[in-house]
């Protein structure tokens, strides 16, 4: 029964997604567009599982959903910091900085998303990853002391994607 | 007050802070004198900017129309796509060296946009 299971949801968040994304798209949610959406579901990633041969086994959808809702607060409100940055701070005064973020995280899902957030959030954007994967470049805006931007990052979202990527 | 009107007045609020985080995104854009800086300022009208405007098309579609949600699937594709870009216009900067230099990573390893020999290029998360 699992073996079944695995065979026709090789990826379950996917196909909930896929499912989902369907009826939005059709802008109807009525019985006959949600079972389309979820033959959508089923066959597109068993067609492409082929091509997703380390995907994380593990992965929780209510930690992810509680990140992506602390996220988009980051988000507004550190693009009220940086409107006023932009707006009010002469370009003598401003401190760029690179960064370099030690990576904990292994999996490219994980640090894909990492970097997603990073540049998301305004103020920074990740430039690159080492050739080993192991070091994420992120380019700050104005950042007085690059150690604490770091740590932040660190502790504020890379250490909530180490639960959720397990 | 009826709907109409709130959800009027809202849609109207909604495009403001659009069209003023857009603004703020344009100015710094041209203040900025850093091709890396200067690659700050379209991040943030991604995502505040642009995502006011859609939350007021929908709260007008919502109120006067016949109310749609193709508005969350925009931000998310959206939410999803500015990030690659950006990280292909650093990557840009990078290599043609448009930008102050990057540090050199710890342990002897290099940036994947320097490395030179096909050999070097390790798979991301292969190794451990």
């Amino acid at each position: 029964m699992t073996r079944l299971f695995n065979w026709l949801f090789p990826h379950p968040a996917m196909t909930l997604i896929l499912a989902i994304v369907w009826i939005i798209l059709q802008n109807d949610l009525s019985y006959g567009m949600a079972v389309f959406g979820l033959i959508l579901g089923i066959i597109i990633p068993r067609m492409t599982a082929v091509w997703w041969p380390d995907r994380p086994s593990g992965f929780k959808i209510g930690k992810m959903t509680a990140y992506v809702i602390l996220v988009m607060w980051d988000i507004m409100v550190a693009n009220v910091q940086v409107a006023w940055i932009v707006l009010t701070r002469p370009n003598s005064k401003l401190r760029p900085a690179w960064i370099i973020i030690p990576l904990d995280l292994r999996q490219p899902e994980a640090i894909t998303v990492l970097a997603g957030t990073i540049t998301l959030t305004p103020g920074t954007v990740s430039a690159d990853v080492s050739n080993t994967g192991h070091y994420l470049l992120v380019h700050a805006l104005d950042a007085p002391d690059p150690d604490a931007v770091r740590d932040e990052i660190k502790q504020r979202y890379e250490a909530r994607l180490k639960e959720i990527f397990v | 007050m009826n709907w109409a009107e709130i959800g009027t007045y809202a849609a109207a609020v909604f495009l403001l802070v659009g069209a003023l985080f857009t603004l703020v995104g344009a100015i710094g854009l041209l203040r900025f004198n850093d091709a890396m800086t200067r690659l700050h300022a379209p991040t943030k009208v991604g995502t505040v900017g642009i995502g006011a405007l859609l939350l007021a098309s929908m709260t007008a579609s919502f109120v006067f129309g016949e109310g749609s949600f193709h508005e969350l699937l925009i931000m998310a594709f959206l939410f999803v796509t500015a990030p690659i870009s950006a990280n292909f216009m650093s990557k840009v900067n990078i290599h043609r060296k448009t930008c102050v230099p990057p540090p050199v990573p710890p342990h002897g390893e290099t940036w994947s946009t320097l490395v030179k020999d096909e050999i070097d290029q390790v798979p991301t998360g292969t190794q451990s």
